[in-house]
């Protein structure tokens, strides 16, 4: 079944994140920044193998849409994974700036910002 | 190195930036990924999420085999504004029956640029009217396929009944400044609402 499926690589997260697909926290946004502890917890049982995929693509911080796109996973299957690392004190997470009433200093670093592409 | 901000910052998340995004939005095929693609300092990158059945209208889901699992792309792109301050560009999906998604996308924005097909404008006018219903600032930016523009804003504006304080722009999605511009245009427009809105 599987094998040639072109849908086969979509059914195989699924069994990453045991067969859970609603993440436990919501505070995993596309643009939440992760980055791995440093140094990672002694105590911590060995991260399973697409965990560890993870750690070492955010030794340097990376939003959370570009990891699953570099990964190749769902957005909502990376956000499951980042939350059980989350737990287990391998990642740090930084959110977004809220931008309910955006802050002017804000707004003129990312327009002097543009004005220098 | 850097100040004592920085330091206190990577204690706590190893010196991740700020984020910040704005969504790209329009009909369908009128130059969003080609947008996202001119201004990002990495080719656009893409996520595909497996679709829930809620998501879907009854019609979409006829002739869908039990085992194929439908996806719906998204495109972004990076803009690395300063050190410390990150800006994504994420192209929402064009096609109709995906517009369910934007809410999720549209969450925590800084606002909008709807892209305007100059040949079928009204093609992104359900656009325009998702961002001005939610309150949601946006510019709209006028993508002149062939790099030609047979109409003036005006006419567009008229078209679109678009009001007088949404700014129109004429772009080319495929130039790199002409893309910026519009990315500049719609901050100085939030700039411009936040000093209103301070008095
Ligand atoms: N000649 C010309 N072609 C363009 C321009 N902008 C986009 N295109 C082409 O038009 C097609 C659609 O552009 P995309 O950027 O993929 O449009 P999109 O809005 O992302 O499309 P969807 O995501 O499918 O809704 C592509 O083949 C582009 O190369 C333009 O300014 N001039
Ligand atoms: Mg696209």
């Amino acid at each position: 079944m599987g094998g040639s499926d072109p849908s086969g690589r979509l059914v195989r997260p699924f069994t990453l994140t045991g067969g859970r697909t609603r993440p436990s926290r919501a505070d995993f946004t596309l643009i939440t920044t992760v980055t791995t502890a440093d140094p990672q917890p002694e105590t911590a049982a060995r991260p399973q193998p697409e965990h560890t995929r993870i750690l070492r693509l955010c030794v340097r911080p990376m939003a959370v849409a570009e990891l699953a796109a570099r990964l190749d996973l769902p957005v909502s299957v990376v956000v499951i994974m980042l939350c059980d690392l989350l737990e287990a004190g391998r990642i740090t997470v930084r959110p977004p700036r809220p931008v309910t009433t955006p802050d002017p200093d804000l707004l003129q670093k990312v327009r002097e910002g543009l004005g220098r592409l | 190195m850097a100040g004592s901000d920085t330091v206190s910052r990577a204690s706590a998340d190893g010196g991740a930036p700020d984020t910040v995004k704005i969504l790209i939005a329009g009909g369908f095929g009128v130059g969003k990924t080609t947008l996202v693609g001119s201004v990002s300092e990495i080719r656009p990158l893409r996520t595909e999420e497996p679709l829930t059945m809620a998501g879907l209208d009854v019609d979409d889901l006829e002739g869908v085999e039990e085992k194929r699992v439908t996806t719906v792309a998204m495109d972004f792109g990076r803009i690395t504004v300063s050190g410390d301050l990150v800006l994504y560009l994420f192209g929402t999906p064009g096609q109709q029956r995906f517009w369910f998604m934007w809410n999720d996308l549209a969450h925590g924005a800084l606002g909008a640029v709807v892209l305007v097909d100059v040949r079928r404008p009204k093609s992104s006018f359900a656009a325009i009217d998702f961002f001005e219903r939610r309150g949601i600032p946006f510019v709209v930016a006028v993508n002149g396929f062939h790099g030609e523009h047979p109409y003036p804003v005006e006419d567009i504006r008229e078209a679109l009944t678009l009001p007088a304080d949404v700014p129109v722009l004429l772009c080319d999605a495929r130039e790199r400044e002409s893309s910026r511009d519009v990315l500049i245009a719609l901050i100085d427009l939030l700039i411009a609402q936040a000093a209103a809105a301070a008095g």
